[in-house]
């Protein structure tokens, strides 16, 4: 999906999740998910005829749709190919699996002694790294071309990963973005773990519920998203859109104590994260007119606010402007903090912060922490200058980037 | 099968990894796969494959070895075949 029909969904808040029929046939308990719908006609936008042969690696697919999509937005056309790589160009795409339906095809035919059959883009679409591989080659980058995985927080830990190598002169421009695989063989795990709902196979679009006191668990998603970094020089010298300028940024784990655990969040390590990403940003807490949450709609939900009006020591009416994505499009896992760093990102361009459906119930425990009011119901016209984003991943790790508009 | 039939199948095959500056005109019965027609060598594991699945036939890893042009292909295919 491009900016356009995106801007146009997070404005009216239009839900993208759906039942899948082949779900309930596996007995799901959770039978309901987002994906993204790309015809054959688009795949030939970004692929070659070759390149689709066997093709069956939904993450890559995703994520060079997205990718390609960012680096067209931002004026840079790679489709004369220069002989030489673009040595400032480098890539860092996170993603937490691959092509896992290409996987299963491979293990079918090796287990029927046909490893012979398995081809020539077996490695290439089931590797981590495939994704920016097909990436950096279309690309012709020639700076650091990478895949980085922390599961959720892998975009927004992508996007900081970039900024480094440009803050640090080793690059000009980094591609930053993560996609995710989907389908049952992804999402099979979740669903015994019991983290996804079950509760809304008949209701799909009220489903997924950040937020809520109804919140029942997450619905798994997948997609990608990408953002194109530049130093700031550059960008001014090309002329072209700047969303927003990158302040900085933090990255750190809760090393699974106080607390934390592989499943779930050490609280302290979460303020932590928040308070060194805008003292590495030099911005004060006040400073942040908006949040946009990692809020995957579980029991979680208050914590993480309880989080946030720590780190920024911040509450009540005097809390910023809160969303999450997940509302609308599940949770996209390795690809969430990708999708949901270009919703933010949207939002601050154009002063807007997009509706909290499903909301209507917000959770007591978060209502006595912050005014309801700033968990916008409708979609709310407001000036934004300085934002924050978080994800915090499996693992117990997090990552968190403060943007400013320009 | 005769060799022409062979060669008009093998050319339809193999255009599909021609890459985008050689043209299906450019094959010629003497073509030499990986330094004339530029096929990425790693793709001649896949052309290979299709001929598999056209002619019904098996490649050996050694056969593959001698199948570095266009007719030396049809003539590994046509002995494959007439066995």
């Amino acid at each position: 999906m491009g900016i356009p029909d995106f801007l146009h969904a997070i404005r009216t808040g239009k839900s993208g999740i759906k039942f899948f029929p082949k779900l309930k046939e596996l007995n799901f308990s959770c039978q309901i998910g987002a994906m993204p719908d790309i015809s054959e006609e688009k795949k030939r936008e970004y692929f070659t005829e070759l390149e689709l042969r066997n093709f069956n690696s939904n993450g890559i697919l995703y994520g060079v749709i997205a990718g390609l999509d960012a680096l067209h937005d931002a004026g840079i056309d790679k489709t004369a190919m220069a002989d030489e790589p673009d040595w400032g160009l480098g890539v860092v795409f996170g993603t937490g699996t691959s092509g896992v339906e290409k996987f299963r095809e491979a293990i079918y035919k090796l287990d029927d002694g046909e490893v012979r059959r398995l081809g020539s883009t077996t490695v290439g679409q089931t590797m981590m790294s495939g994704v920016s591989a097909y990436l950096g080659g279309k690309m012709g980058a020639g700076n650091q071309v990478t895949t980085n995985s922390s599961a959720c927080a892998s975009g927004t830990e992508a996007v900081l990963m970039g900024y480094e190598q440009i803050a640090t002169g080793k690059a000009i421009q980094m591609l930053c973005g993560s996609c995710g695989d989907d389908g049952p063989y992804v999402w099979g795990g979740f669903d015994a773990m019991k983290v996804t709902t079950f509760k809304h196979n008949e209701t799909p679009t009220q489903s997924s519920r950040p937020m809520s006191a109804t919140a029942s668990g997450f619905v798994p998603g997948s997609g990608a998203g990408a953002v194109l970094l530049e130093s700031l020089d550059n960008a001014i010298a090309r002329g072209v859109t700047i969303y927003a300028e990158v302040l900085g940024g933090n990255i750190n784990s809760g090393g699974q104590r106080q607390g934390g655990s592989m499943t779930a969040p050490n609280s302290i390590a979460v303020q932590k994260c928040i308070i060194e990403a805008l003292q590495n940003s030099g911005v004060n807490p006040e400073e942040i007119d908006y949040v946009n949450g990692h809020l995957t709609a579980t029991v979680k939900d208050p914590v993480e606010i309880e989080n946030w009006c720590a780190a920024l020591d911040r509450q009540g009416a005097d809390f910023p402007y809160i969303n999450s994505l997940k509302a609308m499009i599940g949770h996209g896992l390795a690809a969430s903090g990708s999708m949901e760093i270009v919703s933010a990102l949207l939002q601050l361009h154009h002063n807007f912060v997009f509706p909290n459906i499903n909301c209507e119930d917000v959770h007591p425990e978060i209502a006595r922490l912050i005014d309801p009011q700033k968990i916008p119901r409708h979609e709310l016209n407001v000036p934004l200058k300085t934002i924050a984003k978080a994800s915090f991943g499996f693992g117990d790790v997090n990552a968190c980037v403060i943007f400013r508009k320009i | 099968m005769t060799k022409e039939n062979i060669y008009a199948q093998l050319k339809s095959i193999i255009k599909i990894y021609l890459p985008e500056d050689v043209s299906v005109d450019d094959i010629g019965p003497e073509s030499h796969l990986i330094d004339e027609l530029n096929i990425n060598s790693s793709h001649l594991i896949d052309v290979v494959l299709d001929l598999e699945d056209a002619f019904g036939i098996e490649i050996k890893d050694d056969e593959l070895e001698a199948m570095d042009t266009v007719s030396s292909a049809i003539e590994i295919i046509q002995k494959k075949i007439n066995n």
